[in-house]
């Protein structure tokens, strides 16, 4: 068929059509994703890089009022979400481990899969709740242990999955050649399985640390808040989202001012993280 | 038309001692029985090959001598495989140093994610513990053996994953040679391979002969006859001829041997 012929052919006209159209629903669809995040974005740099200062990075959260900075929430967040990955990533990698490599479809694996994608999906408000029963409750005060522990909880499920999702594209090939050697089953998995997927067991702990940077919920209720320096973790410790929530709003403008510069300095930080992420992944795929 | 299979200078079987001995070996994938009742006796430092059609049970019988398929539950054999006077397949044996005797290389070449000498010294360690020096001499003899030792020499520290699909089969093999096995199981290892790769590691398994016993699975006849004493002819799970090798390809005595090797069906 020449191509003018083809061009008149009305199956091939409609084809034609419908790829187009379906071409321009993804785009604009897509359009209107970005929209949202470039949005995002702008406001955020827009109300909150007023606030980038030193004084951010160095003075503490101020009484109403007053000015001040964010030091001690960026401390305490770092702190608490560094605990809670401490806690998570050993967790969520052998519990990977576990049902990628030795259970496989066995019942206890089924099971551990079933609770991980609830938990997963569970709200991080009843995981906030539940460490306040559990911990604050029993020791009668919030603590920056406390947080870490609710982040933790929502966490592992995170790398749980992603630890597994990566060791199952392992070739059984692989396995087999180092069982072949004679090579315990221990070593096969940290010598052989979980080295050739190390880039991504990395990144999905790098995710989870992303994921949980910003959770404010469970933050409410275990690690509540602290106008002051403080390195207790045993104590109430101040932490960057439970910052951001109460002094966003609140009426003063000096402390919407630092919520917003919290904010983007989160966003940055996940930003940074997920970058990290990337580069991490492209080389392990090289 | 008769199909003319050219005879290697290696297909000349000599007397020798037996390495492996099966005895009314049954092997079954759940319910699906995959092997029926096998009995032979592999030689010691000669190559055997198993030939047959797909699905005939030549690579699920490769894989019972290390019973490698221990790793899949569900799948089970009976009977007796006898190595070093050991049955391999009582469930008290134990399967690392069994696999430690009997070394294994697979169809697709799976080096390890890590470099060309860690690949090598991952299972001389499991074994030894060697001085720095010594590791590396073992490194070295390895990647000699297999022929590879030129290609490599420079680029040690590279990753295995850096090679060519040939030169990655022979670091499996040079890997599997480096913890000094008593027998090496080659599972189809040319098949993904070009006929340069094919031919060199065909000379390759010529020269380790004199070392090790070699068990060799192919789909190509032709390097059955190329490389190996005996041949073993297998058909739906049954072993239907086991012989030496020069009198297979000339003279089979089943029936079904002979329409396989003659290109009539397979």
């Amino acid at each position: 068929m020449s191509s003018k012929a083809l061009a008149a052919n009305p199956i091939y006209k409609r084809r034609l059509w419908v790829n187009r159209f379906n071409m321009t629903m993804s785009f604009l669809t897509m359009a209107i994703g970005m929209t949202f995040l470039i949005w995002i974005l702008i406001t955020l740099f827009g109300k909150g890089f007023a606030a980038f200062g030193t004084a951010l990075f160095t003075q503490m959260t101020p009484p109403p009022g007053a000015e001040g900075g964010l030091a001690n929430a960026i401390f305490g967040s770092i702190m608490i979400v560094g605990a809670a990955i401490f806690i998570a990533t050993p967790i969520g990698i052998m519990t990977g481990i576990y049902l990628a490599e030795v259970g496989r479809d066995n019942r206890i694996a089924k099971l551990t899969r079933f609770i991980n994608d609830i938990l997963l999906s569970a709200p991080s408000i009843v995981i906030g709740l539940f460490v306040y029963a559990v911990i604050v409750a029993q020791l009668k005060h919030y603590s920056g242990w406390a947080g870490a522990v609710a982040l933790a909880i929502i966490a592992v499920p995170v790398v749980v999955r992603t630890t597994e999702t990566m060791l199952l594209l392992v070739p059984n090939s692989m396995r087999e050649a180092a069982v072949a050697l004679g090579a315990p089953q221990w070593r096969v998995v940290t010598m052989v399985t979980l080295r050739a997927v190390k880039g991504g067991v990395v990144t999905g702990v790098l995710l989870a640390l992303a994921r949980i940077s910003g959770e404010t919920a469970p933050l409410l209720f275990t690690a509540l808040n602290n106008q002051f320096w403080s390195t207790d973790m045993s104590a109430p410790m101040a932490n960057l989202p439970v910052v951001i929530f109460q002094f966003a709003m609140s009426p003063y403008e000096e402390w919407q001012q630092l919520a917003w510069g919290g904010a983007l300095l989160i966003t940055l930080a996940v930003l940074v993280l997920n970058i990290i992420a990337r580069v991490l992944f492209r080389q392990k795929s090289n | 038309m008769a199909f003319q299979v050219s005879l290697g200078e290696n297909a000349a079987a000599v007397a020798s001692d037996t390495k492996i001995e099966l005895k009314n070996v049954n092997f079954f994938y759940g319910g699906f029985q995959g092997l029926r009742d096998i009995s032979l006796k592999i030689p010691e430092k000669q190559v055997t090959a198993f030939i047959g059609p797909s699905g005939c049970g030549k690579s699920t019988l490769l894989r019972t001598l290390n019973r490698m398929y221990s790793l899949y539950p569900g799948q089970r054999a009976e009977g007796e495989i006898l190595f070093n006077g050991e049955n391999v397949l009582d469930p008290k044996h134990d399967l690392n140093a069994l696999r430690g005797a009997i070394g294994m290389v697979f169809q697709k070449p799976t080096p390890f994610p890590m470099s060309i000498y860690d690949n090598i010294a991952f299972g001389v360690k499991l074994y030894e513990s060697l001085s720095k020096s010594e590791m590396d001499d073992r490194v070295e003899w390895a990647l000699n053996k297999a022929a590879l030792w030129n290609e490599a020499k420079d680029k040690l520290t590279q990753s295995g994953l850096s090679l060519s699909g040939g030169q990655q089969q022979r670091l499996c093999i040079a890997r599997g040679i480096a913890v000094k096995p008593e027998v090496l199981l080659l599972d189809e290892p040319t098949s993904a391979l070009d006929p340069i790769s094919t031919a060199r590691i065909e000379e390759l398994v010529s020269e380790l002969r004199k070392d090790y016993t070699i068990v060799i699975v192919t789909h190509n006849m032709q390097q059955a006859a190329r490389v190996s004493q005996h041949t073993a002819y297998m058909y739906l799970g049954e072993l239907i001829e086991f012989t030496p090798t020069a009198q297979i390809f000339v003279k089979p005595k089943d029936r079904r041997t002979e329409d396989y090797i003659t290109g009539r069906f397979g």
